[in-house]
């Protein structure tokens, strides 16, 4: 299948590719690790009349520590992620990173254009959504930042201005005693999940000090599911607060029906894997070493 | 009339031969191996970034050349399926595919076997769940992938972390 044709733009700064975004007009789009535009180019879904490539830009892929914070590049791939030491001292980092699509797509993925794209079935967000996380931007006008709360607005919709590009994606590092971890549901390695759930808890004890719950695929974007978040808050983890916030995000959870499953169905899944989550946070929390991902059917 | 679109020079090594070649923006990075330079061993299978029968080794990491410009390869070392054999000799990959008879159709097999061999640069004693995520973006409507798991463990056997051939 063969894109509409277009004009091809090599970049050698962020800041030449705002520029030449910004000159070249609505007709342009920028190329990141193009594991979604380019299918969807294929498909003429997506016809831009020029297309910028950010790909050879240098220094624009790394994963940095500084002050409590890691800071990624903004064409930081998928699978350099998987393979950080440093990205992998936050486990919930390694379950995305290690389980999006297959080994090929995060070979060219990268996080800054997961989240430009906002594709409600996108991993990052729902999992970057249960951590601290704030989105540096770039354009004309220079840099500002965004919490991923605020960036992320709609399906595919962010706070980005045409000529504007993600620069880098900054998460505060989790407490000791935190404990996080994203399972997505698939039917196959490359399809996107029927549904998912991150958590990052807090532990003092036995008691939850702190929840964050969010929900992905069930929803126009990343569903953070307070009332789930409620039910673990100064609890202890029992089977009561477990059903507890299984039933909150099952009610937080607005799936659609499609050929992934029905939205009941889609609830049910997603009540599943926050619990099952949860037991795994509590243990991380705990300091064990458990390595979960993405579960395929 | 739409305004013509120029093309753009592409420096690539592919199996070690250098090519410079002018190219459509649009043209797929597939396209170009299979029908500029003749490598036909790269197949296109769903076209939707789904199957992985067009996989190759960009600088050693295989990527779908169905989802990829060919202007993005622009500088960079390719592997297909044709640079796997050296001086008539298979590949051990090749070799454990054969024996495990892990083909039948062998469609998938040059994107499997490319797959196989970044798993094994990466991992020399693969593990079962290695092989499984390693060619989790590989899709055979053949076999079952029981006898390509068993080729994948026989090749890891036989290179022994060796890069194939003695090199």
């Amino acid at each position: 299948m063969y894109p509409r044709a277009f004009h091809y733009h090599r970049a050698s700064s962020l800041q030449e590719a705002v520029a030449l975004v910004s000159q070249l007009g609505d007709d342009a789009k920028l190329l990141a690790g193009g594991q979604s535009l380019i299918p969807l180019m294929k498909l003429r879904f997506a016809n831009p009349t020029h297309l910028v490539d950010l790909n050879f830009i240098s220094g624009t892929s790394y994963i940095k520590q500084s002050n409590g914070s890691l800071h990624f590049g903004p064409l930081t791939r998928h699978a350099e992620i998987e393979g950080s030491a440093i990205a992998s001292g936050v486990p919930i980092l390694h379950d995305c990173a290690a389980g999006i699509a297959d080994v090929q797509v995060r070979n060219r993925g990268t996080i800054g254009g997961s989240l430009a794209e906002a594709d409600p079935s996108g991993d990052w967000a729902v999992v970057l959504g249960t951590l601290s996380t704030q989105v540096r931007c770039l354009g004309k006008n220079g840099e500002r930042t965004f919490d991923l709360k605020d960036f992320i607005q709609d399906a595919y919709t962010t706070t980005l201005a045409h000529d504007e590009l993600v620069s880098e994606v900054i998460i505060e590092t989790p407490a000791k005693g935190s404990g996080g971890a994203y399972l997505a549901f698939k039917r196959a390695a490359p399809v996107y999940p029927t549904a998912s759930a991150a958590v990052q808890l807090t532990m003092e004890g036995d008691i939850c000090k702190d929840a964050a719950v969010a929900l992905g695929c069930v929803g126009l974007t990343a569903i953070k599911a307070k009332d789930a978040e409620v039910a673990l808050r100064s609890q202890p983890i029992t089977e009561k607060t477990l059903s507890a916030a299984a039933e909150a995000a099952r009610a937080a959870a607005d799936p659609q029906s499609d050929m992934r499953g029905s939205a009941d169905y889609k609830r049910t899944l997603v009540a599943a894997l926050v619990r099952r989550a949860i037991g795994i946070a509590v243990r991380r929390a705990r300091g064990e070493q458990i390595e979960v991902s993405h579960i395929y059917a | 009339m739409p305004e013509a679109i120029p093309k753009v020079a592409v420096k690539v090594t592919v199996n070690g031969k250098a090519h410079e070649i002018d190219v459509e923006p649009r043209m797929l990075l597939v396209e170009m191996l299979r029908e500029t330079l003749d490598l036909t061993g790269t197949h296109v299978g769903c076209d939707t970034t789904y199957c992985g029968a067009c996989t190759v080794l960009l600088d050693g990491a295989a990527v779908k050349s169905c989802t990829m410009f060919a202007v993005q390869a622009d500088g960079a070392e390719i592997t297909t399926v044709e640079g796997l054999e050296k001086d008539g000799q298979l590949h051990p990959i090749q070799k454990a595919f054969g024996d495990a008879f892990g083909l039948q159709c062998g469609y998938c097999t040059p994107g499997l076997m490319l797959s196989t061999l970044q798993l094994l640069r990466k991992k020399q004693h693969p593990e079962e769940k290695d092989i499984r995520k390693a060619i989790a973006g590989n899709t055979c409507r053949c076999t079952g992938y029981q006898n390509i798991f068993k080729a994948m463990q026989f090749a890891a056997h036989n290179m022994k972390g060796a890069e194939g051939h003695g090199d």
